[in-house]
């Protein structure tokens, strides 16, 4: 154990002494620490550590190899940038529930087994949650509570399934799902779909994002849907469902994206897009595939919390997220533009960009295994992709029509920040053999090849020439969008006037019921009881009382006092007994 | 120099300019298309050039209208105020 230290230990047990510290040493310890798990990642041997037996079962809390050392790399990475970003938060809240969000998420990317697994899991969720409550106000509030109740109830489904697949395999440790599916591993994999944000379990994310804090919108970006990609790499490879369903909300997230009005509610159906391609790759199942799902995931990671950052920075600036209440941005702002734009390229898949090397492999490993439909669906995805976050959302937030807002850049942290991630998504992008080295499996793949380039270019390019001669119809409208969140929250209210009014009604008749006919069967049955109690049992108490009494006198009669009358009983008792002996013995 | 990129691409004074450079900018995609070497062609439509700019084109246009169909028509789309 000595050479092996858990990074999800670093951030966990490193979350404490946060609240202690102050200043600019507070700064340097939320530095440190994600650069010390990076370290620690990067040193991580492949095996097995922290075996043990709880229980009477097996557990495992940490496995290592190449799939978790990916996550692990990113993960950390990703944790390093973040807190950077949120250098400038004075309260220590958001950062302890940053620190122990990251230390879960790296928790499930190395449990051995699933109840580890199910821990960081909740732990996850809850850490995850603060940082929307910690928004304030009642929208957040709300989203916030809705985001919370939506993943306990995940976390049951999940829960219930470890124990079926725990109870049919006698096993609980994590790895592929083999044999048939039954119950329980649908139940799992129900759960993870849930946190992959795969529809119709998506509207938690669309939801609650947006209502996050600035800085930790970022870091929900990364983690969550990420976490639930590596289960699912790890558990589900080469699923069918998995397939259709990554490929629906490839396209469910652009569709959603062109009716959204606030800016971080577009990324955040663009996070669903994004993911649905790491889905499909997963259900594909082939070596190309995963390695294509994780690569991905490990690009989007960086853009997505690039283009996360971006929109929060104009936020924090102007303090509007609506794009039909910003504008005109791009003079005070042209520092984050450009950053943004960074971001926007590399989700869009422009090459020398980090979605490029990465998308590809994944809609290349489509093509390989003959499936038109989705290399199609894919690349129409990617088409909106580019349409919303590289030339919608952009245009609308920083160009388009002058709102006159006071804009500045924000402040160097959250720049810096921004840098890292944008130098990021061009390095990946320039050098994917550095990435694809980190991989699963070995690749034999390569993006830059002359009609991959000018296929993707045309592809983007002429989406641009749409998007300008449709300029008018993408303009954003003061509207939100129904989404499955709509089944509890305003089917909720119709659950509740059910229970209010039908119901209701219901119980009373029952209690009616129970009044006219059930109260007075009870009052009879009560009167005969105590008849018969008076008359019965009470008789039979009375009589043996009485008869062990007359039993008494007739025993006291026989003791006269008098010693002759003892004297002469005790002698006619031992001759009986001589009698007895001498009858019996002989 | 990264202030006088975004200008360029926010400012109205440029605007014909950035047209012009996106309709050469489509020439040059579409002409590279065709002369790039196509030796491994998995699917019919791989084989015709510059089928991704016809495709990208279409797919654009197709998201725009029908997510737009759906919000409006279909519903989707509700006054900010529909949840409280």
């Amino acid at each position: 154990m000595t050479d092996f230290v858990h990074p999800a230990l670093l951030f966990i047990l490193g979350a404490v002494p946060i609240a202690f510290l102050n200043g600019s040493i507070r700064k340097a310890y939320l530095v440190l620490v994600p650069t010390l798990a990076i370290l620690a990642v990067v040193s991580l041997q492949p095996g097995s550590y922290g075996a043990a037996q709880v229980i009477g079962q097996e557990i495992l809390v940490a496995k290592v190899d190449r799939l978790s050392i990916v996550f692990a790399t990113v993960f950390t990475i990703m944790a390093l940038i973040g807190m950077i970003y949120a250098l400038h938060l004075t309260r220590p809240g958001q950062h302890v529930a940053a620190f122990v969000y990251v230390g879960s998420a790296l928790g499930v990317v190395f449990a051995g087994d699933y109840l580890t697994l199910y821990l960081f899991w909740e732990g996850m969720a809850f850490a995850s949650a603060y940082l929307v409550f910690a928004q304030g106000g009642g929208q957040a509030i709300r989203a916030a509570f809705r985001y919370l109740m939506v993943h306990i109830t995940g976390g049951v489904v999940l829960l219930g399934g470890i124990i079926l697949h725990a109870v049919a395999t006698d096993s609980l440790l994590f790895g592929p799902i083999e044999g048939g599916m039954g119950a329980g591993a649908y139940l799992i994999l129900a759960g993870f779909l849930l946190n992959a944000a795969v529809p119709p379990l998506n509207a938690w994310l669309t939801d609650a994002y947006p209502e996050a804090t600035v800085t930790g919108a970022v870091f929900m970006s990364a983690f969550t849907t990420k976490t639930a990609v590596y289960v699912l790499a790890r558990a589900f490879p080469g699923t069918e469902l998995l397939v259709w369903l990554g490929t629906a909300m490839a396209l469910y997230g652009v569709i959603y994206a062109v009716l959204e009005n606030d800016c971080r509610r577009l990324l955040a159906y663009h996070i669903v897009s994004q993911v649905g391609y790491m889905v499909a790759g997963i259900g594909i199942g082939t070596e190309m595939a995963v390695n294509g799902a994780t690569s991905h995931a490990f690009a989007h990671i960086l853009y997505k919390a690039l283009l996360f950052m971006g929109a929060g920075a104009v936020i924090y600036v102007t303090g509007r997220r609506k794009l039909t209440e910003l504008g005109g941005l791009y003079r005070t702002m042209p520092l984050t533009v450009a950053l943004y734009m960074v971001g926007a390229l590399a989700i869009s898949a422009f090459p020398f960009f980090s979605g490029f090397v990465t998308k590809s492999m994944v809609v290349a490993a489509a093509g390989q295994d003959h499936r038109a439909l989705v290399v199609l669906a894919l690349t129409m995805a990617s088409s909106g992709t580019f349409l919303h976050t590289g030339l919608k959302l952009p245009y609308y937030m920083f160009f388009g029509t002058d709102r006159g807002l006071a804009g500045r850049e924000p402040p160097r942290n959250m720049l810096v920040a921004m840098g890292m991630a944008a130098v990021l998504c061009i390095a990946i992008g320039v050098f994917p053999q550095q990435l694809y080295a980190l991989l699963p499996y070995p690749v034999n793949f390569e993006p830059y090849t002359g009609v991959h380039v000018t296929e993707s270019l045309g592809l983007l390019m002429f989406t641009a020439l749409g998007f300008v001669l449709f300029l008018r119809a993408l303009d954003p409208e003061n509207t939100i969008s129904i989404d499955t969140d709509w089944f509890y929250r305003k089917g909720a209210r119709y659950f509740m006037w059910l229970a209010e009014k039908p119901l209701a009604r219901y119980e009373k008749a029952v209690s009616d019921v129970s009044e006219t006919a059930a109260l007075p069967l009870l009052h009879g049955a009560a009167r005969a009881g105590l008849r018969v109690d008076l008359n019965g049992v009470d008789a039979v108490v009375n009589g043996v009382a009485r008869s062990i009494l007359r039993g008494g006198g007739a025993l006291r009669r026989l003791q006269t006092g008098v010693v002759t009358h003892y004297a002469l009983a005790m002698i006619a008792g031992v001759i009986a007994a001589t009698a007895v002996f001498a009858v019996v013995w002989q | 120099m990264i202030r006088s990129i975004v200008d360029f691409f926010g400012n109205e004074a440029y605007a014909t300019r950035r047209r012009r450079l996106l309709y050469l900018v489509l020439v040059l995609v579409v002409v590279t298309d065709v002369l790039v070497l196509r030796e491994h062609a998995e699917y019919l439509w791989e084989r015709v050039p510059g089928w991704s700019a016809v495709y990208g084109f279409l797919s654009c246009v197709l998201l725009i209208f029908v997510s737009k169909f759906l919000g409006h028509q279909g519903g989707l789309m509700r006054r900010e105020d529909y949840y409280d």
